[in-house]
């Protein structure tokens, strides 16, 4: 297991957002985390980093306890990418900067190594040509796109995925899509916060549906968008993948 | 005949004009010109003051700016951190240096460094252009924290979510992503405070130099008790407009680059 998440309790206030999550996911899977909006999925997402602070429960990453107060948080995030819904490029550093910066920083990397690695990185998203642009002159695709190969040139264990899609164009979604199938052809641990059911059917090995802040079904990624067994998630998705029938269960 | 209410709006902007033009043209014929011009532009006066008024004056007022703002700076970005710091006694102290010094006059603070020092330690001399600096700074630092502070905050929680996941410290996180960031923001309001510290370079005025170390207004008072003629006091003026114009006109320049991202940052108000 690359990532386990045990009991896992977050609250903001009187507002408990998760509420009691196990999940595991092993080295190479790609695992899809589907739900409607304030059911926790996010802020799962963003407790296995620790942008949140867990209330209870343990988060273990590649055999680094991060719940642990003892812990180098720094060094255990190295081995974790994220990927945010708003892209969060460094906006006073070209695209080159953004790659390099961290590397240099966090990984001790020299420069010409590090400027290695990004180009190499950011030839696989395909926005090799934009590297001396800054990140307000890119499509959101394409900024999308350098914030992946930002994160995958830290050569991390595991990638997390914030709804990485959401804030796109319609048109623009597919090339960071894209990416990211090739990315789980490669064979990368991936955990992957989405709204787009498409991806999550033929992309993901494993489909979890969270709600109110809990895992309701996890399983194979055909069958829980195909044949869910639970009613939960059966009306969501059916919500989701026939958006214009009011209520089609009824 | 009626007039619309367009033609009455014309006829009271005519008015106006008419008004106006009368008051300057009695001015102008009842004023003493050969007397205002003695007083307040004399030439030879004028020409006796160079050049003396840019090469010791000016750049003077450049030095006493200069050095006010790197020791105001560098205060008051300890100040902002402080001011931000998880720890609260930190916060506390730079709170209360904060709203101590915003509240004084400058000259208070300029009197207190530059004559207090010497009479509580009458055997350290204080080097006049130190004196000023850390004056300056101790006042100036209190604005630009706040200014600082302002900026740090609006750089977006995103940028320092990206720079911790991708496992830069906190440290690290502050000085190659927050403070680069709000350096941006916060250029327009820094550029103003270097406007004012230019002015209140003049305070300086009442710790007495000598002549090596005069800046524009002691420069300008200096010359006027000697020529009984106002003109050294406009040309120290002109001098001071060559430097803060500019300046002011870079400020806007920034703030409308910045658009609406620059924080509505905590900037002095008058001189």
């Amino acid at each position: 297991m690359i990532v386990e998440v045990s009991e896992l309790r977050k609250s903001f206030g009187s507002l408990e957002v998760l509420r009691g999550i196990n999940l595991d996911v092993e080295r190479g899977q790609v695992v899809c985390v589907i739900g409607p909006s304030g059911s926790g999925k996010s802020t799962l997402l963003r407790c296995i980093n620790l942008l949140e602070q867990p209330t209870s429960g343990t988060v273990t990453v590649n055999g680094v306890e991060l719940t642990d107060p003892d812990v180098d948080i720094d060094a255990a995030r190295r081995q974790i990418g994220m990927v945010f819904q708003q892209f969060n490029l460094f906006s006073h550093l070209s695209v080159l900067d953004n790659l390099t910066l961290p590397q240099r920083r966090v990984l001790r990397r020299s420069k010409g190594d590090a400027v290695d690695i990004a180009r190499h990185h950011l030839s696989i998203v395909g926005v090799a040509d934009k590297e001396s642009a800054m990140p307000a002159q890119l499509s959101g695709g394409q900024q999308q796109r350098v914030a992946i190969a930002r994160a995958l040139a830290m050569d991390p264990e595991v990638m997390l995925f914030d709804e990485p899609t959401s804030s796109l164009d319609p048109e623009l979604v597919g090339e960071v899509l894209g990416v990211m199938r090739k990315l789980a052809e490669n064979g990368m641990t991936m955990l992957v916060v989405t709204h787009e059911m498409a991806f999550a059917r033929e992309v993901a090995d494993r489909v979890v549906f969270m709600d109110h802040g809990v895992v309701v079904e996890d399983g194979p990624s055909e069958q829980v968008i195909s044949a869910p067994s639970v009613e939960r998630t059966r009306v969501f998705l059916a919500r989701v993948l026939n958006p214009t029938h009011l209520d089609p269960l009824s | 005949m009626a007039l619309t209410k367009r033609q009455w709006a014309k006829v009271a902007r005519g008015v106006q004009y008419v008004v106006l033009v009368l008051i300057i043209l009695t001015i102008a014929l009842a004023a003493d010109w050969g007397r205002i011009q003695s007083a307040f532009f004399d030439l030879d006066v004028a020409r006796g003051m160079f050049p003396e008024v840019i090469t010791v004056a000016l750049k003077n007022t450049v030095i006493y700016t200069a050095l006010g703002f790197v020791f105001g700076f560098a205060w008051g970005l300890m100040l902002a951190l402080m001011r931000l710091s998880s720890v609260g006694v930190y916060r506390a102290l730079a709170g209360v240096y904060i709203e101590f010094f915003r509240g004084l006059p400058a000259l208070l603070v300029i009197l207190a460094v530059g004559s207090g020092i010497p009479l509580a330690f009458p055997d350290t001399s204080l080097n006049r252009y130190v004196a000023i600096m850390i004056a300056l700074g101790i006042v100036s630092a209190a604005y630009l924290a706040e200014t600082i502070r302002a900026g740090i905050q609006a750089v977006p929680r995103g940028q320092v979510e990206a720079a911790r996941s991708l496992g830069m410290s906190p440290a690290a996180t502050m000085i190659w992503i927050t403070i680069p960031q709000a350096f941006k923001i916060i250029l327009p309001p820094l550029t103003n405070e270097l406007v004012l510290l230019t002015k209140d370079t003049s305070l300086a005025l009442f710790l007495g130099s000598t002549l090596a170390q005069q800046e524009l207004t002691q420069f300008g008072r200096q010359q006027l008790n000697e020529s009984r003629s106002l003109t050294p006091v406009l040309v120290a003026g002109l001098c001071y407009l060559i430097i803060t114009i500019p300046l002011s006109q870079v400020s806007r320049r920034l703030e409308g680059r910045a658009g609406s991202v620059a924080p509505a940052a905590a900037g002095r108000g008058g001189g």
